[in-house]
């Protein structure tokens, strides 16, 4: 059963064709992967999908419901959630206010129930600070629960931002990049991480990765882009085989030994 | 120093935490500048003295009905300014502050620019206290909730919010509703304390001054909101016997603040049992040696 589906999928900028023509399909329960060069699309995709940027054309359709006209909070409530790119932690807020905030999906209570501090915001309220310790646990951000996010490291901070985002609870999770910047050994320790919230929370998980050791070890399906366009779907070995692929990637990798 | 003086010194203080309150929710937690909310004082001021003396309502229903006033206004630039990118709100609200004390000039039902005298002086220092503590209560219940969370989230990461689902525009308008709802209420009293009302009193000076209370207090932080409504209303009238100087060193007593400490005052720190007692416990210790850095984590 598919859970995500882009149809044709255009985004320009001015003249700039970010994006064009892209369809693939998700199933549900899977983790996809979404590579590609540097400029090919891949986070504009991100930005598409949660409402960031209107399409130019096109259509996005979750669990079969059309979702590219709804605003970026309309799209998390449907159970679509991610990480950036370039982390966006409440820098300033400790790593346990970071994820409480982010639970505030799961109560109801009204301005004036906090207020009066009546039955229903003491019940609610509870279970978010519990559903929080939880989700902090879970992630092993416990001993930093009162740091700074802003203070914490960096491997910790994109842990944290996966934490923050599972306490929506949500059914898609979209990760930019999560081991960018991050040594083999906390690369393989995030590998381990995604597979376990995958069957722990239900999630399918479409990830964006550079690592392709991470991307090959994971993803049960893999879409390559290039320049905004679709250059090959498949399996991990399909799309290391595929020689469009070896060649968009060697190009690039002239340049970088170069 | 009589204490019909002090009292004086207390009551406007008082008066002006009310209106800091309020900015503090929108500045200090949603991380939205106000230029104008000595525009929301206005209506507040002019609309609940219409209720006391046209209507003969009394005093706290009036005050109420201003504060919604305000409140309503509010609401109006929000929902034309609020879903705009960055500076617009600001600049707007400024525009807006000079407009409402333009308009009042020339409402010569209020008594135009020469004045509106003879409002009945219902606030005293009772009262003023009374509402103020209140203010205070709500503020502090709000914020520590899922809806003064999710106002923190916005003024630290406005897309991020949206991502986690968070009505960023929605929480926006709350909070500066609920603000101009202070500032009305502020407005309220002081004209109630005055006897007197004329819009050369809402001037673009006195949203500023109100915004530089709050970031002298520190952002995010009622406690420091409380201090420096306190000390910055109360220094100015203290230096009175400076004369000329006093506004100078006002304002060399905030530039001082901020370069000191630009965090502000309290630097987004609040003053509860928990921090106090966790203080004292640091300052037994102190001396002794000490075997694990208090609040810094070393990475
Ligand atoms: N807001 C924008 N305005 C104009 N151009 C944009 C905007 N966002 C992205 N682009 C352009 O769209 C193209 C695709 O960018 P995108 O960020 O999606 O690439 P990416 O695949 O995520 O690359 P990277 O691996 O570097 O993160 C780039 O050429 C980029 O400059
Ligand atoms: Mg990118």
């Amino acid at each position: 059963m598919s859970i995500l589906e882009l149809k044709n999928v255009t985004k320009q900028f001015g003249g700039l064709t970010a994006v064009g023509n892209v369809d693939f399909v998700v199933e549900k329960d899977s983790i996809f992967g979404l590579i590609g060069p540097n400029g090919a699309g891949k986070t504009t995709i991100f930005n598409l999908i949660t409402g960031i940027y209107k399409v130019t054309e096109g259509e996005i359709l979750f669990e079969g419901k059309e979702i590219n006209s709804l605003e970026p909070y309309q799209v998390a409530e449907m159970g679509i959630t991610r990480t950036f790119q370039n982390i966006r932690l409440f820098k300033k807020l400790t790593t346990y206010e970071n994820i409480l905030t982010a639970c505030h999906y799961n109560a109801r209570y009204t301005i004036l129930d906090s207020l009066v501090r009546s039955k229903r915001f003491r019940v609610e309220e509870k279970g978010l600070l519990d559903q929080a310790g939880e989700l902090m646990d879970i992630m092993g951000l416990g001993d930093r629960k009162d740091v700074v996010a802003g203070n914490l490291p960096y491997g910790l901070q994109r842990r944290l931002e996966i934490a923050r985002a599972l306490a929506l609870k949500p059914k898609l999770l979209l990760l930019d990049e999560p081991a960018a910047g991050m040594n083999p050994d906390e690369t393989i320790r995030l590998m381990e991480l995604i597979k376990e919230i995958r069957s722990r929370f239900n999630l399918t998980v479409l990830v964006i990765e550079h690592h392709m050791d991470l991307i090959m070890g994971i993803c049960e399906k893999i879409v390559v882009l290039n320049f905004g366009r679709k250059l090959a779907e498949g399996t991990a070995q399909d799309v290391q085989a595929n020689p469009k692929v070896i060649e968009a990637y060697l190009g690039e990798e002239e340049v970088v030994v170069c | 120093m009589d204490w019909f003086y002090i009292k004086g010194i207390l009551i406007l203080s008082g008066i002006n935490l009310m209106a800091v309150l309020g900015l503090s929710l929108l500045t200090g937690f949603t991380g939205l500048f106000s230029f104008g909310h000595a525009g929301f004082m206005a209506i507040g001021a002019y609309v609940t003295a219409m209720m006391t003396i046209k209507f003969h309502l009394p005093f706290i229903p009036s005050l109420l009905i201003g504060a919604m006033g305000a409140a309503l206004a509010s609401l109006f630039i929000g929902r034309l300014t609020l879903n705009l990118k960055g500076d617009y709100f600001c600049i707007a609200t400024l525009g807006f502050g000079e407009a409402i004390r333009l308009i009042l000039d020339n409402v010569q039902y209020f008594g135009g620019a020469r004045g509106w005298p003879g409002i009945p002086m219902y606030t005293n220092l009772t009262n003023v206290v009374i509402l103020d503590i209140i203010g205070i209560a709500i503020l502090v219940n709000l914020i520590r909730s899922r809806h003064g969370r999710n106002m923190k989230a916005i003024r630290e990461e406005e897309m991020a919010s949206q991502t986690i689902g968070i009505n960023v525009f929605r929480y926006k308008m709350i909070a500066l509703a609920i603000s101009a709802a202070f500032a009305g209420v502020a407005g309220g009293m002081l004209g109630h304390y005055l006897g007197f009302l004329q819009p050369k009193m809402f001037q673009l000076i006195k949203s500023t001054e109100l915004t530089i209370i709050v970031i002298f207090g520190g952002l995010g932080s009622i406690s420091g909101s409380v201090i420096g409504a306190l000390v910055l209303t109360s220094l100015p009238e203290l230096l009175r016997t400076f004369a000329k100087w006093r506004l100078v060193v006002y304002g060399v007593a905030v530039v001082f603040i901020m370069i000191t400490r630009p965090q502000g005052l309290m630097g987004g720190y609040e003053i509860t049992a928990g921090n106090i007692k966790k203080l004292i416990s640091r300052l037994a210790s102190f001396g002794r040696p000490r075997q694990q850095t208090i609040g810094g984590d070393k990475e």
